[in-house]
């Protein structure tokens, strides 16, 4: 039994905190929001060539460190200490994940530019209609020569307004929520009848809703299998749920410092409020949250290559568990800072609403019970 | 035990509803079912309206300008405003500051300030939190000095910051706790002071919290001349009149027919949202247990305030107990906008604060009701911090109810 990390593991962490610890402070972070591109390009780019890291979760024949989840795991928990903006998410574990597992032809190019921090990719798999059900598309790819030609509006695609390419699913065949049918789609955000409109999203990123009229792609656009992505889908979106679980861990962990540090300091009734049992209580109870979702996200984490129904109930778990202490820490630490909590200018609140929306990513608490009881009873329920 | 309205109350009922429904812009309706954010006319257009009728103090005695209505029909009041959408009126004249001068003032104080809070002359704001004095209201630091001014008049020199106030933006009095005796014990020495906002010394600065709002404030006061005559009640006696209006500000706290109204609104929004199943979110079996819960538990807060109204009725005045309303009240608005911001799914994350700006024609993408469910979820939060963070009510429940 071992969950320490490798020697490679504890450098990529260090060398992420420290880059993070100089450059990415909460005034840093609060520019960084208001800007108007809303992210830092020159970054992306730190954390390609100066840092590395872009490439830590890829194996070595790929261009990447020979790393994999773990690295992922641990380069978001930092993100998420420092609240972290640009789209590692959407490019290294969504896009990376597409290219590690399809056996998409162009693969080793694309990830080149990845790890280079040249290409960079959001994920364009939700609709409107069709909340947490991935294969409920009405977006559409239809043969057209030896490409295709794609229509169809995605919903809230987040760090859309960074990307260079989206990958997008797409119905080849089959009716609105069936299971066979889906295709996914690498698509350079350039081609004529891409259209974004860009909005900030409450937690201080940036989304786009992506309209496709009539994109020509070409025939080397499809990733994977055509008709047969979903499980593909559900696979990557598992290892991005586990790396954003990885990240609410970062953010229970500032927001549960952050509270005791504040009892400590914050005085009523001519003591600190840490010394009343009422509010030592609670901040054990979000102590206990916290390290309990430590463990749900190692575990999940570790099970990502296991077989689909385990990888998928390991995620759905710990999706249950974290989601839930991402409420009951975040609403807490609001609550012990009082008055301050509410307040924009501390950095609590703002790892309150990251940590909300982390909550709902990838469908939220009740999706995944639901998904357990489904793979935990099957039938029999 | 009657639960059921009289003929008369029936009858007061569709004369409120009727009033309502000629009366009410549809404009301001719409805005303040979908959450937005209420200018200035906003609140004053329907107060001024609620005055002209008599009817913007429901709990006010007749001889200071109340409708002289029962409990019963002013609970049927705050339960057909609420089902209407009605805009709310602001609590800081009519239910707070109101009530401490008609009890506490003097005739000239009373002549001099009820007619304005009622017209809605007088926007007031409170000033009774500091940055150290919290829910330990009674460490305020704010203090006040007397002087004889060169018109031999007698003023007091008030130095301090009071903070959370709220829409002080568009204040013109606040109504201040300060120290007037620094040497006495913590809730002797203070006083009740109304101060003009305009006067030189007063500055309002924003805060802005977690949704965007700029909704509360922090106001300095730098050696603001406040008259002598601005006092409230006795010299050092004002922890009086802050318990007085502490008990008011707390009784209107529990919110049941927002509540109501805000359960339905989430209903309507499950009927037409899409569950996991593409079926309606209101026949997904989870997203309808936690309604049903919400109701259940919101029937027990609305039994219990009942309970409460009919002990008034009688004579006992709202007591510890609102404590209990303050509690359970606040979780329960606090839980419906947690449901409504799993209604939004992937449409709660967009953020679209000052939509449509002005020249601007872009409407927020998704459902209606989801760019505001976030900001309203992280806004709500307030409700189980302020008028006593629900700690503080725990605490006043352990003591005074339970004797521990």
């Amino acid at each position: 039994m071992d969950f320490n990390f490798t020697e490679e593991q504890s450098m990529v962490r260090d060398t992420v905190a420290s880059f993070l610890q100089d450059k990415y402070d909460f005034e840093t972070r609060r520019k960084i929001v208001a800007s108007d591109s809303g992210w830092r390009a020159d970054y992306w780019k730190a954390f390609a060539e100066e840092l590395g890291i872009l490439g830590a979760s890829f194996s070595e024949e790929l261009g990447g460190l020979g790393g994999g989840a773990i690295d992922n795991m641990i380069i978001m928990e930092e993100f998420g200490k420092a609240l972290v903006i640009e789209p590692y998410l959407g490019t290294v574990v969504i896009g990376g994940g597409f290219m590690k597992h399809s056996g998409y032809a162009n693969a080793a190019a694309v990830i080149e530019g990845i790890v280079a921090g040249t290409t960079t990719i959001a994920f364009a798999y939700a609709e409107p209609q069709g909340r947490y059900t991935w294969s409920d598309l009405k977006t559409t790819a239809r043969k057209d020569g030896a490409g295709w030609t794609l229509n169809g509006h995605k919903a809230v695609v987040v760090g859309a307004p960074f990307a260079s390419h989206f990958v997008v699913t797409a119905r080849t065949g089959g009716s609105q929520r069936e299971t066979s049918g889906v295709s996914v789609f690498l698509v350079d955000k350039n081609l004529p009848g891409v259209v974004t409109r860009d909005y900030p999203t409450v937690d201080g990123g940036r989304a786009s809703e992506v309209y496709f009229e009539n994109v020509s792609l070409p025939g080397d656009a499809l990733v994977g299998q055509e008709g047969a992505g979903l499980p593909l889908v559900d696979k990557v979106i598992d290892e991005a749920t586990a790396a954003s679980l990885a990240e609410g861990v970062g953010v229970l962990r500032k927001l549960h410092e952050g509270t005791l540090d504040y009892a400590k300091q914050r005085k009523q009734f001519g003591r600190a409020i840490a010394d009343f049992q009422v509010l030592q209580h609670r901040m054990v109870d979000m102590f206990i949250e916290l390290e309990q979702s430590v463990s749900m996200t190692y575990m999940a984490t570790i099970k990502l290559d296991e077989s689909d129904a385990e990888r998928a109930k390991a995620v759905s778990a710990a999706k249950v568990r974290i989601g839930r202490a991402l409420k009951f820490v975040g609403q807490n630490a609001i609550q012990i800072h009082g008055g301050m909590g509410m307040t924009d200018e501390l950095a609590i609140g703002h790892y309150f609403k990251r940590g909300t929306i982390i909550e709902g990513l990838f469908g939220s608490v009740d999706h995944h019970l639901r998904r357990y009881e489904g793979l935990s009873f099957g039938a029999a329920a | 035990m009657n639960l059921d309205f009289s003929p008369e109350d029936l009858a007061f009922r569709d004369e409120v509803r009727a009033f309502i429904a000629q009366n009410y812009p549809e404009g301001l309706r719409e805005r303040q079912e979908e959450g937005e954010e209420m200018s200035k006319e906003d609140f004053l257009s329907w107060h001024r309206t609620l005055a002209q009728k008599g009817w913007v103090a429901p709990a006010w005695p007749e001889k200071y300008g109340g409708p002289g209505w029962t409990s019963v029909q002013r609970y049927i009041w705050s339960e057909e405003t609420a089902r209407a959408d009605c805009v709310p009126i602001l609590p800081f004249g009519i239910n707070m500051v109101g009530p401490v001068i008609y009890t506490f003032g003097t005739p000239e104080q009373k002549e001099r300030f009820l007619p304005p809070t009622l017209s809605g002359e007088i926007w007031w704001s409170q000033g009774y939190s500091e940055p150290g004095a919290g829910s330990d209201l009674a460490s305020l630091k704010t203090k006040a000095e007397r002087f004889t001014g060169d018109d031999g008049k007698d003023y007091y020199l008030v130095n301090g910051q009071k903070t959370w106030t709220t829409l002080a933006q568009h204040g013109d009095w606040i109504f201040c706790l300060v120290r007037t005796d620094p040497n006495a014990k913590i809730q002797e020495g203070i006083s009740f002071l109304l101060i003009d906002m305009k006067s030189s010394g007063v500055t309002v600065r924003p805060i802005i919290t977690l949704g965007g709002e700029h909704e509360v404030n922090e106001v300095w006061l730098e050696n603001v001349k406040v008259p002598v005559e601005n006092r409230i009640f006795d010299e050092n006696k004002g922890w009086t009149c802050a318990k007085f209006l502490l008990a008011h500000e707390r009784s209107g706290i529990a919110g049941v027919a927002r509540s109501k109204r805000g359960i339905e609104r989430i209903r309507q929004i499950a009927r037409t949202e899409l569950s996991d199943e593409g079926d309606a979110l209101i026949r997904d079996p989870m997203f309808k247990r936690k309604i049903a819960e919400l109701e259940i538990d919101l029937a027990a807060l609305e039994y219990t305030e009942l309970r409460t109204l009919a002990g008034e009725a009688a004579g006992k005045g709202p007591g510890p107990e609102s404590s209990v309303l303050k509690i359970k009240g606040t979780e329960i608005q606090q839980r419906i906008t947690e449901l409504a911001l799993e209604a939004a799914g992937h449409y709660g994350a967009p953020y679209f604060r000052g939509f449509p700006k002005d020249g601007d024609n872009a409407h927020p993408i998704g459902p209606d009701f989801a760019h505001r469910a976030a900001p309203t979820y992280f806004n709500v939060r307030k409700t189980s911090i302020y008028g006593g963070s629900n700690e503080i009510q725990r605490n006043i429940i352990a003591k005074m109810v339970l004797g521990l």
